[in-house]
């Protein structure tokens, strides 16, 4: 069983309501088939309505949901014969950002992607998903070594953001950063993107100067975490749902402002409560779109990554 | 005209607004000393006793620089206009309104063409006075014109930045100036025309994380706060005190993130010798 998210309440208590009423037959054997199926249709409608109008800051907490598939489950959903490669060459492995070549719908890839880890002991030894320079100076190596073999690039955004560390700053995060999204642009050969959880800020956009910029229906993606502009702008962090609201960070707001080029719908009530029918679904339009990059010139795929970013405004 | 500026304007031995005391002296805010105004700004805004840089905007930064003061400001690109409709406890575009009074300026980043010690050179400047000089349409818009001006003119783009990062109030579309001048950038690099990043106290969040770091050759001013993260954000994740000059520009050059620390007087004689090194078409010999 999924955990509910606060605004899921009414779900969880009919769910809880079905789960009475099982424990109730089992040990008194009456009929309650009827009453079940009932309550379950009700539950699923409801579940649809809520997830059709989720309000931005409900997104974030989707988004956000610790059962939410992340990189390691895409890897393994849809990247196969994932040969994965490590380190900057120059100070360390940084495990927040992963890496390697693999093969998509059968058609060679470099992937590197933010992993947050599943449980404590890997959250911990992903950093949360918050990646370091080494972090983005690997991405970088990883870009430039598929750009020199002719391997078209995936990245999968999932992050809050860079780290925030004393380190981190000494070691350039910002140079790092900067220097990633360069190389982003620099590619001849096609980079596709999916923010597929969140895409927080720098660390974000490090990995995203894509020519195809997909993202889930239910995935956020911005310039500060509604909680950070929240307390900058209204001075309480209380204020993050109209944050979220302001900012504009949702798929569908993000596809109008043409940041993004493409929504991948995800299971009725988030990505989390259907993973493999969600990591299927992003298999899917990663493959279509490589197919349609496929055989794109070198000075083609980087002249229109560049106009289109010169274009957003 | 308020009624206290009339009769003052009438009654020639009150003083002007602009000449009561809290004008005439300025409080340096590295070492306390009250200095006046006059000599503070003909020392560029450097305090004599300590030394300590204090903030400039374009006016100044081109007098000082541009050789007998004289340049030509770029028109500044017109872009849209608080594209989410974004309202916090304000409406952005009556903060834009209040920023546009109190510094004449259309927006946070001005370029002007000129010449320095006779060489040719395009040159923006952030102003941190406008909403903390941050990253928008608008900044994001002036620095590829910068770029596209240079490139036209085969001249190198110097670029001082000085902000406190993205526009929170242009949501996504802030961020996306982080790629759009990494292109104007590329653009100056494939011409094989010098880009000069000049840190200037602030330079932090995506403005650093994006332009402010891809220069040919990076400079700051003395003391300039240069960084990523912010400092209570820093405090909060790793909950640890935060080493003595951290993120000064000392301390980048201590690490290996910048080329030199420049005295504001010595900006203008070593810009002109970075031109005539990497300059071709501008080079003495
Ligand atoms: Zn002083």
């Amino acid at each position: 069983m999924v955990a509910f998210l606060d605004f899921e309440k009414p779900i969880a208590e009919l769910q809880g309501r079905i789960a009475e009423l099982r424990e109730t037959a089992e040990a008194g054997a009456i009929d309650i088939d009827a009453e079940v199926a009932r309550l379950e249709a009700k539950s699923q409608k409801l579940l649809r309505d809520t997830y059709a109008r989720l309000a931005p800051w409900q997104k974030t907490q989707v988004a956000r949901h610790p059962e939410r598939p992340h990189l390691k489950d895409y890897i393994a959903g849809f990247v196969a014969d994932f040969v994965p490669l490590a380190g900057d060459r120059a100070f360390a492995e940084d495990k927040a950002i992963v890496g390697g070549l693999g093969r998509i719908a059968g058609r060679r890839v470099m992937v590197i992607g933010h992993e947050k880890g599943e449980d404590t002991a890997s959250r911990l030894r992903h950093n949360f998903g918050m990646a370091k320079p080494e972090g983005y100076r690997k991405a970088i190596r990883l870009m430039e070594l598929a750009d020199r073999f002719g391997l078209p690039v995936v990245s999968l955004v999932d992050t809050s953001g860079a780290f925030p560390g004393i380190q981190a700053e000494e070691r350039g995060q910002a140079e790092a950063i900067a220097r990633s999204t360069e190389a982003c642009l620099a590619l001849g050969v096609p980079l596709v993107t999916a923010i597929v959880g969140e895409g927080g800020s720098g660390g974000a956009v490090a990995l995203a100067a894509a020519n195809r910029v997909l993202m889930f229906e239910h995935a956020v993606y911005s310039v500060i975490s509604p909680e950070g502009c929240a307390s900058i702008l209204w001075r309480t962090g209380e204020k993050a749902a109209d944050a979220a609201e302001a900012m504009k960070i949702t798929a569908a707001d993000l596809k109008r402002l043409g940041v993004i080029d493409r929504i991948v719908a995800e299971p009725v009530g988030g990505a989390h409560r259907d993973r493999a029918a969600a990591i299927a679904a992003l298999g899917a339009a990663l493959a279509d779109e490589l197919v349609q990059l496929a055989d794109t010139p070198r000075d083609e795929l980087r002249a229109a990554r560049r106009a289109k970013f010169l274009a957003i405004g | 005209m308020s009624w206290l500026d009339r009769v003052r304007n009438t009654i020639p031995f009150i003083a002007r607004r602009d000449e009561t005391p809290d004008n005439l002296w300025h409080k340096c805010a590295g070492c306390g000393q009250m200095l006046f105004v006059k000599e503070y700004e003909e020392n560029q805004s450097v305090c004599p006793k300590c030394d300590h840089h204090g903030r400039i905007g374009p006016d100044a930064r081109f007098d000082a620089l541009f050789d007998g003061g004289i340049y030509t400001p770029l028109p500044m690109p017109a872009v849209r206009e608080d594209p989410l409709k974004f309202r916090d406890q304000k409406r952005y575009v009556d903060r834009l309104k209040a920023a546009r009074q109190a510094t004449g300026e259309q927006d946070a980043l001005i370029n002007a063409r000129g010449v320095i010690e006779g060489k040719r050179a395009v040159v923006g400047v952030q102003d941190f006075a406008f909403m903390g000089g941050s990253m928008g349409l608008g900044v994001g818009a002036a620095f590829v014109a910068g770029a596209e001006a240079a490139i036209a003119e085969r001249c190198p783009y110097i670029i001082f930045t000085a902000a406190g990062g993205a526009r929170m109030q242009e949501g996504i579309l802030s961020l996306m100036q982080m790629p759009k001048t990494t292109v104007a950038i590329a653009m100056l690099r494939e011409a094989r025309l010098p880009y000069i990043v000049v840190m200037t106290d602030p330079t932090t969040g995506g403005v650093t994380a994006s332009y402010a770091m891809l220069g040919d050759i990076q400079l700051a001013e003395p003391g300039a706060l240069i960084g990523f993260a912010g400092q209570r954000v820093i405090e909060q994740t790793i909950r640890e005190k935060l080493p003595e000059g951290f993120q000064r520009a000392e301390y980048l050059l201590d690490h290996g993130m910048l080329d030199m620390v420049v005295h504001r007087h010595k900006l203008r004689e070593t810009l002109a010798s970075l031109i005539d090194y990497l300059c071709v078409e501008q080079a003495a010999a």
